[in-house]
């Protein structure tokens, strides 16, 4: 968190040297995999079943609650360990947990996925 | 047994046996005679002597729900189903032109398929061996046609083999085959094989090779009028003047590797997937529909269950009717839930821990279909494709000919996506009409000049963003399995779950409908003795 700010700082202090804006690397993971479920706007759904809206959720305060999820699924969610890298799943709550019209400011890594996650379960059968 | 007769017929023995030990040693016995040894199915259960007035609700009217109210009906039970969507079937179902779909996040389609043609979104093909589905569509006058499967015409397509342009089924397989004999005879020339055969059954491998591969007398894969037999001519046989075949060259073996045929040889080859395969005329929600005919009468649709409460003796069902938003109980003395797992563990339910930890601990999959409607049926006219699969390394993964209507005139549907895993998520977050338009960008691959241009209309179906199902198909692995799925398929006071998700037959009509006869006939049991 003290390096982010850090660097932002640092950023607008010498903006000749700032390059673009690199894309936020969790958008991408949360367009290709979560708004399947979620929907692009984060807002979920309702059938005979709900999807959870991820927008304005006051669940993902702390962010140990999206890591055990996206780790270990939850209900009809399935685990993404394994199949996103931590790097990918750390980008994608960092990006879910500041964005959707929530504001959490603090920032999770890899190794911070890597601690507290749930590890994959061996082997899916179809 | 008619002791007057001097030798039973073997179908007297197993009656006799099914009649005294029940169905499991039916199939035991079976088993040992050398029959049934692909499918569980011993016949219809014949459950019978409900007591009188006893009642059972079925949650659910897809395949297994339906098929459960239908036999316990006729044990004598008084039944109801509850079903959530406005029609019967659940993933059993086509999109015909004129339907509307809406999925989850509003995105609705108008299908504007021509009549007859038609988008299977679930199931769109039924192995030989799955007898209980087979014997149920016979009993409920569902007229199936052949599923063509394998198709040698069809085509291979790897971006990184033939610079990206596909190639037949028929030649790759062959250069395969043919290939893989000819090393093989190397290896045993080259006595690789001596420590692991005798003399004599490597003369007898190498003489087998020799047809097999198509190899000629030094044992080589070779152009030749023989090869070509199998693989295709350059110019084929034909009357007359310029009647005499002209042998096509084989491809380099490297080049066959690197088309990945194998994968595709290998899926051809899956008992799920071997020949004769088969579909309903009409397409597959036929079936749902022939088995919603047989329970008409019994199934409130458009009803959304809230809670399901088996306390004071009785099981009490709490569900939204969709139309008008007002809550309604039903009562029964059983219950038979066929409800999705994900769908289920958001709903109040009064079962046992263990229970209730299992239906939670099952993800569902994803799966993604388009349909793309064609004017004319080219790929029969000009490539001589009736039925059957091309595939790709692009995310489509394939497409699929109709295997209906083959060689009539007049538009037809091709399946042009069936996407799982990564991909399924990626193009099930897109629009409707992006996926399309991705499927029908793919599938150009195949036939240029005229996929996009000869496409009309399309459909597609993201299982992820199903309203009745939030999902394809429940995905257990070993270590659930061992933890839960005893509890799971286990009669729970008076409930009892059924459907694809309760079989190792995930994912298939089979699957469903044996664990409804499962649950049924362990469901009725419970109620004679209780």
């Amino acid at each position: 968190m003290k390096t982010s700010s850090f660097f932002v700082g640092l950023l607008l202090a010498v903006p000749v040297l700032a390059k673009p804006v690199a894309p936020d690397p969790g958008a991408k993971v949360y367009e290709e995999l979560c708004q399947a479920c979620h929907m692009a706007n984060a807002m979920g759904a309702e059938g005979a079943g709900k999807i959870t809206a991820l927008a304005k959720n006051p669940n993902l305060e702390s962010a140990d609650y999206p890591i055990a999820i996206v780790t270990g699924g939850k209900g009809a969610m399935p685990w993404f360990r394994g199949s996103l890298t931590d790097q990918q799943i750390a980008d994608v709550i960092n990006h879910v947990r500041s964005h959707y019209g929530n504001r959490y400011k603090d920032k999770i890594t890899a190794a911070d996925v890597a601690e507290r996650g749930l590890p994959a379960p061996p082997g899916r059968e179809r | 047994m008619d002791s007057g007769r001097p030798q039973p017929t073997r179908r007297e023995v197993l009656h006799a046996i099914g009649m005294l030990g029940g169905a499991s040693v039916l199939y035991q016995a079976m088993e040992a005679m050398g029959h049934a040894k692909e499918s569980q199915f011993a016949g219809p259960p014949n459950l019978s002597g409900a007591r009188s007035g006893a009642s059972v609700v079925v949650l659910g009217a897809g395949l297994a729900g339906m098929l459960a109210a239908y036999e316990l009906r006729k044990a004598g039970y008084k039944v109801e189903i509850i079903e959530y969507n406005n029609r019967p079937g659940g993933r059993n179902w086509s999109l015909y032109g004129g339907d509307t779909y809406t999925e989850l996040g509003g995105a609705t389609q108008k299908i504007g398929f021509a009549k007859g043609n038609y988008l299977n979104p679930g199931p769109w093909r039924i192995p030989y061996h799955h007898r209980t589905l087979l014997h149920y569509c016979k009993a409920f006058g569902v007229a199936l046609e052949p599923f063509i499967q394998l198709n040698h015409a069809a085509l291979v397509h790897n971006s990184k083999a033939f610079g990206g342009k596909p190639q037949t089924y028929r030649e790759l397989a062959a250069d395969w085959d043919g290939n893989v004999a000819e090393l093989l005879g190397k290896a045993i020339d080259n006595k690789g094989l001596d420590s692991v055969m005798g003399a004599a059954d490597r003369d007898r491998l190498k003489e087998a090779l020799r047809e097999w591969g198509i190899l000629d007398k030094d044992m080589r894969y070779v152009k030749s009028l023989q090869t070509s037999r199998r693989r295709g001519y350059d110019r084929p046989l034909g009357g007359g003047v310029d009647g005499a075949p002209i042998a096509s060259t084989p491809f380099a073996f490297s080049d066959v590797l690197d088309s990945g045929v194998a994968r595709t040889i290998a899926m051809h080859m899956e008992n799920q997937h071997q020949t004769a395969m088969f579909q309903p005329v009409g397409g597959m929600g036929m079936i749902g529909k022939a088995f919603g005919k047989q329970v008409d009468g019994l199934v409130r649709y458009g009803a959304k269950v809230t809670k399901i409460d088996q306390s004071g003796g009785a099981v009490t069902v709490t569900y939204t009717d969709v139309a008008s938003g007002s809550e309604r109980t039903t009562k029964a003395d059983y219950c038979v839930c066929t409800i999705p797992l994900g769908i289920l563990s958001q709903i109040d339910l009064d079962a046992s821990a263990g229970l209730r930890a299992a239906i939670a601990a099952v993800p569902y999959s994803n799966s993604v279909k388009v349909g793309l409607e064609m004017k004319t049926r080219f790929w029969e006219e000009e490539n001589a494709i009736y039925g059957g699969i091309s595939v790709t390394d692009q995310p489509i993964s394939m497409i699929s000919y109709p295997s209906g209507g083959l060689h009539s005139d007049g538009p037809g549907v091709i399946l042009g996506a069936y996407m799982y895993g990564p991909s399924s998520y990626r193009y099930a977050g897109m629009t409707p009409e992006q996926r399309i338009a991705g499927a029908l960008e793919q599938g150009a691959v195949f036939h240029p000049g005229r996929y996009k241009e000869q496409f009309t209309t399309g459909a597609t179906v993201a299982w992820s963003r199903s309203p009745f199902t939030l999902g394809c198909c429940a995905q257990w692995n070993e270590a659930t399995r061992k933890e839960h799925y005893q509890t799971l398929v286990a009669v729970d006071d008076r409930i009892v779950l059924a459907g694809e998700h309760a079989s190792y037959i995930g994912c298939w009509m089979e699957g469903a409908l044996l664990s409804s006869l499962d649950a049924i006939t362990r469901l009725h049991k419970r109620a004679l003795e209780a």
